[in-house]
């Protein structure tokens, strides 16, 4: 799995972001209007595209797009 | 013979709290992001002082009127709730008496929520397939919202308030009316989904009604939930236990007719549904107007699918419901 095609299916999945702003070293919470739907969407994407079950715990460990870029590589 | 699933009727409190409602108490949310977050309109809320078993009465009185039963008929009586009268006696006796139901049915307590209809179904099909009893009343009953505090606009969202009554009989001619049950525990998952300050251990004391003193005391306990180990929780769990139902059932997800699963709220279960690859012919949801209503939200779809003809008589469905506990049970019915 490569992080451009990570990106692109975040930025597919989460309406509110513009194609093309999501960046690896982008923080999550520092994304205007990020909620807890948007983190759910996350999981459910995750588990959809690569099969791997992200926890809440997972999750605050991962500040940056790319700290859970690792985490989901680490168990695919 | 085997047990069957005979008559359902559903009863919801009057008063209703609508997304409108909400946003004028809430003035960060808009009624688009509520519906889109949930899938909800609106919520039936009981009123002060009317509890669980009151819907659940309403439910049951429902159900004889409705489909015409004789309550003399029945002889066991379940009532699943997490919102009990009393420590003592068993709310279910005080059922049997209000309902009119005979001296000589059993009755007993089954306190459990969003997995409290599958677990109360199991217990009917054990008493019944084991020659114990014939006909069981099960009443699926609960009252989120009096466990909530105003202040948690994400419960106030989800939850709602219902009575769901389910007759289960023994039927000569059918083999599979209730089939083989997948269950899963998993303790460890028990404080992401609980009322706390609801019993002995960690009890409502002095300072507990002081500090909800604004609130009315938060005097049944206070819900919490963390959404995000619930809904993995969720992912994690339930495709394992529908394959498992299949299996026990002999059956392909093919023979399945409908899907009913727990309400618990729309985004989680379209999740699910793409997860388990379930076309959306064949997966019912119904919780647009009435919200999650924890151990009534199995019955009441299942209802509702039939009244919309979704499944019909002789329909293979599979019912399956997770949540707190963590907890998770399901099985297949024939209609």
């Amino acid at each position: 799995m490569d992080i451009t095609t990570f990106i692109s299916q975040i930025e597919n999945e989460i309406e509110e972001l513009t194609p093309g702003s999501l960046k690896p070293e982008t923080e999550f919470t520092s994304l205007k209007e990020w909620s807890s739907m948007h983190v759910l969407i996350l999981i459910a994407l995750i588990d959809t595209e690569y099969n791997v079950t992200i926890t809440g715990a997972d999750l605050q460990q991962c500040k940056s797009v790319n700290d859970l870029f690792n985490v989901v590589k680490s168990r695919v | 013979m085997s047990a069957y699933i005979q008559a359902i009727s559903y009863y919801l409190p009057e008063h209703t709290l609508s997304n409108s409602e909400l946003c004028s108490i809430f003035p960060a949310l808009t009624e688009n992001d509520i519906f889109k977050r949930t899938g909800i309109r609106k919520r039936h809320i009981t009123k002060d002082g009317v509890v669980g078993s009151d819907l659940g009465y309403e439910a049951g009185m429902k159900l004889f009127s409705e489909h015409g039963i004789d309550p003399s008929t029945i002889d066991f009586l379940i009532f699943c709730t997490e919102g009990l009268d009393y420590k003592g006696p068993a709310t279910a006796c005080i059922l049997q008496h209000r309902l009119g139901l005979p001296t000589s049915s059993g009755a007993i307590d089954v306190p459990f929520g969003c997995t409290g209809f599958t677990y109360g179904l199991s217990v009917a099909k054990g008493l019944i397939e084991s020659g114990q009893a014939n006909s069981v009343l099960l009443l699926t009953s609960d009252i989120p919202s009096t466990v909530i505090h105003p202040s948690d606009a994400e419960l106030r969202m989800i939850f709602g308030d219902a009575g769901a009554a389910t007759l289960i009989t023994s039927n000569e001619e059918i083999s599979n009316g209730v089939g083989k049950f997948s269950f899963g525990t998993d303790g460890s998952g028990a404080d992401n989904l609980m009322v706390e300050r609801s019993g002995t251990r960690n009890a409502a004391d002095a300072e507990w009604f002081e500090k909800n003193k604004d609130v009315g005391g938060m005097k049944y306990g206070q819900m919490k939930m963390n959404s995000l180990e619930i809904f993995s929780f969720a992912m994690r769990v339930v495709p394992p236990m529908i394959s498992d139902i299949l299996t026990k059932n002999g059956l392909q997800k093919e023979d399945i007719d409908l899907f009913v699963f727990h309400q618990a709220n729309t985004f989680l279960l379209s999740v699910l549904r793409r997860k388990l690859k379930i076309g959306e012919d064949k997966f019912f949801m119904y919780m647009e107007e009435i919200g999650n209503t924890v151990s009534a939200s199995v019955p009441i779809a299942l209802y509702e699918a039939i009244k919309a003809g979704k499944a019909k008589k002789g329909s293979t469905v599979l019912l399956a419901s997770f949540g707190i506990g963590y907890s998770w049970s399901g099985t297949v019915v024939r209609l």
